[in-house]
This record gives structure tokens, sequence and C-alpha cells, in this order.
């Protein structure tokens, strides 16, 4: 069973075919994690491709650790962790984790809506990977990550004032500085 | 001067002159290649285009061995003084060719990491335009460089006039915008 | 330390010394090497730094005891780009992603943007775009080796593969009069139609490539000098593959046996066939070994996809995404219209959201979109696979010397444009 990358011209009954699969999985993690999923989507009905599975920032660590680990789930793949700003709208940001299952070739997408100002569990402790991209969420968008162990910029300089894929910071918000960022001895200890 | 045999022994001509002819003919790249435009100047130095034939393949990444700084790519606000420290430690003679959109003036990305140009941070001698320039235009640049190293229009050359005073540049001899160190021969 | 100790055997040798040698040391005679630990500043512009990247590592003699690294040198904000250009403008941004595979990347996106909108392009388009995307992953692992190799030492080898680089190049030149950012891909089509003759021209190449890539395969793989740099050098395994996200060739040489093309075929990619080579010790040479097979099997695939590619339209009916043809465009009013309009506003994409991945030269290489109507994207992420593969380098080389370092970070093919995007 794969999950076919719904582009038409490799035949599309896609939809159909894994709808099934879908919503068993989905029943499964409902039942199991009732309290921290605030809602499920899956796509006919709700405009994406793979089912989306909203949870709360809460349970978000142990739901990725059941996800990642979970015979019949075994998504052990971090495709992607991002975020995206809604402003004005409230909650503000949602930070997405696009997982996939290499054994199962499914893939499912994982949101956490925040508020400006809340922080997000960090997912370090279920893959050693999410460090970087927390860093880069934080570093584009200023969401905390907590329990982070190191979460400094990491795109932009150090100094840098805000947070650039905001949608109120401006594209042409330039800032120069007239040093090279120096080296830091404390992270070698 | 001729001898007898008609051979020419020896000719006549001012020091200066002879040292850009050495100088233009065996520039020593640093390449600061950052993006896209670093592959096309590895392109340029691999066989099918061949740099060395213009005598600009010893590529030295120590800035205190290079006299030309090849700025292939884009220089970002965090890369900006990591750029002017490497042009800083350079010893004189030193140029500067610009390679691509990106270098020369932000290109396509006028957005808040980039800088807009390298020539805000560091004096430019060439700028080759593309998005990248293919490597007949890197070689072209090279070519044009060497040129104007003849010709004294480079930013160094005009700084060394500066140094000596404005009389030198100011001399009936020379054209305004002309060559102190003279042409060849 | 001035006692000798029972469970310390060195410390019991000397007790054999003569009397004059039997020194005592102050100190553990390991921490001698405190005075010889030192904190080196590798980038941003170093030679062994493929691009703009930074690594600081605390050394003790030559062995790398801790580092971490530094990226963003090049960032050139092409998310943010995305939320202020259209879908048809952003084209030339997925260019400079990863520039060694430019086509690769425009695939990826028209395929992205395509899958919000439900356009399908007709079967020559799709070969077309098979195709480059096989071009441009044998140009991506050529520079890879090739510069791998100068790294350690072995400039012929890069020679031999950017000679043929160089003749992929005028291919490519050919398709879309550019070499290195094609941009030739469009939402629902391509630029234009590949010339007369190209398929042709394409397995020529292909078959020629082939005996070059034996050529450079005799040449390396059985260099002493070479296995010995890279065998067992910079490990990384299965379980740090998944731990870290690995995908694509790095993956492959851990024995992840994970390809995307066929995975989740796209494309036509389930019409031709190919072997995903796996290798298991996840070392330097092993990621050398997959990429060179993987050429071979991308050559293949070239090769049968010019006998399978037939004569067609390469742009989608759609009337939303379509191009109006110049004809059209010079002698009817409704046609300068449509042209005045898909240029200076662009097309509307529907609302939703898709994370569209193909398999790029380096890894799994996603775009995830989220459109909220209108001609622009609201969000528009780029998963480049080198940001992963760069995470992983501080795990890889710990305990490994300085110099191998250099060849572990030109094993994983760090590209700079797709790491800081």
């Amino acid at each position: 069973m794969d999950v076919r990358t719904p582009i038409p011209t490799n035949g599309g009954d896609w939809q159909g075919r894994f709808k099934d699969g879908w919503s068993e999985q989905l029943a499964q993690l409902k039942a199991r994690f009732a309290a921290d999923i605030v809602e499920t989507h899956v796509p006919p009905e709700y405009a994406t491709d793979v089912p989306i599975v909203f949870v709360r920032p809460q349970g978000l660590v142990s739901i990725l650790k059941f996800m990642r680990s979970e015979p019949g789930f075994e998504y052990g793949f971090l495709a992607d962790l991002t975020a995206v700003d809604h402003h004005p709208d409230e909650p503000r940001f949602e930070v997405v984790y696009n997982l996939y299952s290499l054994a199962r070739k499914w893939r499912i997408r994982v949101k956490v809506r925040v508020n400006e100002g809340e922080s997000v569990p960090s997912a370090i402790t279920v893959w050693p990977g999410a460090n970087w991209a927390e860093r880069e969420v934080w570093d584009m968008f200023g969401i905390k990550f907590a329990g982070h162990p190191d979460l400094r910029r990491i795109l932009m300089d150090e100094r840098w004032e805000g947070h650039p894929l905001r949608k109120d910071y401006p594209l042409r918000g330039y800032q120069i500085y007239p040093t090279p960022e120096q080296v830091k001895p404390e992270l070698l200890e | 001067m001729n001898n007898k045999d008609g051979r020419i022994d020896f000719l006549t001509t001012r020091l200066d002159a002879v040292v850009d002819l050495a100088r233009r003919n065996a520039l020593w790249p640093l390449p600061f290649g950052t993006s896209c435009c670093g592959i096309e100047m590895m392109a340029t130095l691999a066989s099918d285009y061949d740099l060395a034939r213009f005598g600009a393949e010893a590529m030295r990444f120590s800035p205190r061995q290079a006299d030309m700084l090849l700025v292939a790519g884009i220089v970002v606000a965090k890369m900006a003084p990591v750029l002017r420290n490497i042009y800083d430690q350079m010893g004189e003679p030193k140029y500067v060719i610009s390679m691509g959109a990106c270098a020369s003036s932000g290109g396509i990305f006028n957005v808040y990491s980039v800088t807009q140009g390298i020539d805000t941070i560091l004096p430019v001698d060439v700028y080759i335009p593309g998005c990248p320039p293919n490597p007949e235009a890197v070689m072209h640049g090279v070519l044009r460089l060497q040129e104007m190293i003849k010709n004294g229009e480079t930013n160094f050359q005009k700084r060394q006039r500066a140094l000596k005073g404005g009389v030198e540049i100011a001399s009936a001899e020379r054209p305004s915008g002309r060559s102190t160190t003279g042409r060849q021969g | 330390m001035s006692e000798i100790s029972r469970e310390n055997p060195s410390q019991l040798d000397r007790a054999s010394w003569p009397a004059q040698y039997n020194v005592h040391f102050e100190k553990d005679p390991d921490d001698l090497w405190d005075e010889s630990r030192m904190i080196v500043n590798i980038g941003p512009s170093h030679p062994a730094m493929h691009g703009a990247l930074r690594m600081v590592a605390r050394l003790n003699g030559e062995i790398i005891e801790k580092s971490y690294c530094q990226f963003g040198y090049t960032h050139r904000a092409k998310e943010k780009l995305g939320e202020n250009r259209t879908y048809h403008q952003w084209v030339v941004y997925s260019d400079r992603l990863n520039y060694c595979s430019a086509l690769i990347n425009n695939v990826a996106y028209a395929l992205s943007v395509e899958r919000l909108m439900g356009v399908e392009t007709p079967a020559r388009g799709t070969w077309i775009r098979m195709m480059c995307s096989e071009l441009a992953r044998i140009a991506d692992h050529l520079v890879c080796i090739g510069i791998n190799a100068v790294d350690l030492g072995a400039f012929s080898f890069f020679l031999y593969g950017f000679h043929q680089r160089e003749e992929a190049y005028t291919l490519i030149e050919k398709l879309c009069g550019a070499r290195l950012t094609t941009s030739y891909t469009r939402i629902g089509g391509l630029m234009h139609d590949a010339p007369d003759g190209w398929e042709k021209e394409v397995k020529a190449w292909a078959l020629r490539t082939r005996e070059v890539i034996d050529e450079m395969d005799r040449l390396l793989t059985g260099n002493q000098i070479w296995r010995k740099r890279t065998e067992g050098v910079a490990v990384f395994n299965k379980e740090q593959c998944m731990d870290y996200s690995y995908s694509g060739p790095n993956a492959r040489a851990a024995g992840v046996d994970s390809d995307l093309r066929r995975d989740q075929p796209y494309l036509f990619y389930r019409e031709v066939e190919f072997d995903v080579p796996v290798a298991k010790n996840g070392d330097v040479f092993d990621r050398y070994a997959i990429r060179l097979e993987e050429i071979r099997q991308s050559l293949n695939i070239l090769v049968q996809c010019a006998e399978k590619i037939r004569k067609g339209p390469v742009w989608s009916e759609d009337k939303r995404v379509r191009i109006p043809d110049k004809e059209v465009v010079f002698n009817t009013m409704e046609g300068l219209i449509h042209h005045f309009k898909y240029f200076m506003t662009g097309f509307q994409v529907p609302a939703g959201e898709a994370y569209t991945c193909v398999e790029g030269g380096n890894g799994e290489l996603g775009m995830y979109i989220v459109s909220k109507g209108g001609p622009m994207a609201h969000r528009l992420r780029i998963r480049g696979p080198s940001v992963w593969h760069f995470q992983g380098l501080t795990p890889m080389c710990e305990g490994v010397m300085v110099a191998d370092m250099v060849a572990a970070l030109g094993s994983i093919n760090i590209i700079a444009g797709e790491l800081d995007r």
C-alpha cells in the first residue's frame, strides 16, 4: 500500500483507494489520545493531500512517539518540520510535522496551533534531527520550543531583530552588522 | 634598439609597465564562491574552458596569497563582514571581480537578507553580468581586468595614484582617467 | 599521580625503568593532550567547505572531539519571496535551490502547484520532465563525486566527470538556452517543446557517458589511497539516518531502502525499469559507490525514456495555467487580454495545502504549499535535504580526524542554495 502522489498523470483514484486505511489509523489515534486530539481532517472533504491531525501542545510528544514506534503506524521519517503564520487570524501559528512511513509508504501531517508567546514542546526526544528545524522555526517565526537545549537563531545573524517569515515582517527589512558572528567556545564544552 | 643584424637586443620601457605586464598575466584568484556562480566558476576552471590559458588558474584560498578576489555568488548580510575581512586581509595589489547578478546588484533577490551588490562594502573593478554568467563571460571578465590593469583603470591603481598625490594624475602627458603606469613598451 | 597503581599498567612499566627515568608526572599522561586541545574555525570561506558553511571544532590533536556547524551564509529568503511572487514568477527562484540539479527543482515546483490545482500534463511533457530530472541527477552526482575526489587529491577524476557534465549542459542548453539556472518548466507545461532530435542526442550521450562512468570507476574505485581515505570513514548508520531524517543516496548508503521514484512513483517512473542500489556501511566510500551506481541507473532510465517518448503536446489544456500561444496573443483581443492578465496578476490557485516531494539529487526534495486562494502562496516551504544532511555532520564527525571531516562533508554533498534557501 503506497500513498501515490495524486498528480493526475499517475492515474488518480488515490483518494478512494487509501481512504479506508486512513480512517482506520485516525480512529485508532482518536481512541488512544482522545483528550489531546483537537480534530482530524481527511482529503476529499478538506483541501489537503494527506490526513491532518490537529493536536494540543501538551499531547504532541507522546503522539509523535506513538506514531513513530507503534506497529501499524511506523512513521519513522520526519520529512519536514515547519510553521505557518496565519496573521491576523487567531490562533496565529501552526507548527506542521510532515511524517512519512518508510515501511508502508504513507504520509500524514500533524499540526499544532499556537498563539503568539505560547510554546510548543520540542520533538528532539523523538527525532534528534528535529533540532535544527525547530531552531529554524524559532528564527523565522519566533515560536518557542519548550525543552529545546539550544534555541538559537540559525539562518539569520544572532543579532537579528524580528522574525522574517512572519507576515508583518517587511520583505525588504534589511539589517546589516559590521562584524561577523564570533566563535562560541561555550558550545564546545 | 636594433643591433647590426637587425635583431632587437633591448628595448626601453618604464618599470611600471613591466610590473603590470607580470601582474596582469598571473592573476591568482581567491574564489569566493557562495552559490550558483561557484559552480560555473568551477566549470571555467575545468578542462573544457580552462582558465589557465589566461594565467588565472592558480586558485589560492588564503587571502594573503591571492590578488584577485572573485566573488561568485550571493553575499548576504551575514556574509558581508566576512567578505570585507577577506578583502582587508588581501595584500596589495588586489583586484575584485564581481561575478553574477547577485554579487553585482542583488539580482532577483531584493529581500531582507541580501546585500544589494557587493560594491556597498568593497570597491569592485569588473562586474560580470549573468545569472550565472557563462564560462565565456567569466573569461571575458578576466580579460577585461587584464586590459584595465594595462590601462591603469583598476581601483588599486587609482588608489596608488591618489597616494602619490595629485601631481601625477594632473600631469599633462596623461589624459585624465587613463594610465599612470603607462602603456606597454 | 606520584604513586604506582596496579590498575594502571603503564605506571607499572615505569617501575622497571632505570631510576633516573623514574620521573613523577604531575598530571595524568592523558591530560597532556590538554595543551594540544584547540578550537578551530573552519569556514564560512574555506576551501574544504563547499559553498558558505561553517564548522567550529574542538580538536584533540587531530581528532575532532566536539563541533558545531553554522549555516545561513547564503540565505536568500526564497520562502518569503514565495509569499510575495505569483506562482509563475517563482519558477526562477526554484532554480537557485539546488543549483547542481536545477531541473529537478523546476519539476518539483511545477508538480507541487499542479497538485494543488489538479492540472494534468500530457504524456510528452511528462516524459521530457522525467528526462530532465535524470539528466540533472547525473550532473549533480558527477559534481558530488568529482568534488569529493578533488578534496582528497584526485584531480583528474574531477576533470573526467566535468567533461561529461559539460556535454550534459550542452543538451540542457538546447532545451532551454541556459546552462545552470534553467527555469524550464511552467505550471502545467514546459517553456517549450524539446528541439527535434533531442531525445536521440540524449540517448547517444547516455551511451557515451556509460563508458566514461566505467572508465571513472576503474580509475578511482580500486585506488588504494582512495579506499584507505574513504572506507570506514565518517560512518553514519541506519538508525542515525532515521533519527536525522537522511534521505536519498546518503541514506541508501547506510542501508535505508528508500527511493521516492520507486516508492511513490511520480511522473512515469512506473513505466521504466531501474534498480535502487543500497549499501550497508554508510561510510564515505559507500556514498561514493551509491552515487556512481545511481548514475548508471539514471543513464538506463534516460535510454528507456528516449525510446518511449513520442511526439505530442507538452502543455496542459487547462485554460487557467496555459500561457497563450504567441499567434493567439498577437492576433486576437481575447488572447492579448489573457496574456496580460496571466503575467500581470497571475492565475488563481484554489485554497488548500499539499506537500509534494520528489527524489532530488540529494534526497527528498519537498515543497509544502499552503494556498488561501489568490495568485500567491500563503506559505511556500522548501524541504531541502541538505539541511538535514548537514545537521548530521556533527555526530558523524565526532572522533574522526580533521582531514576525514573534509571527506565526510564532500560525500554528503551539501549544496548551499538548498541548505539556506
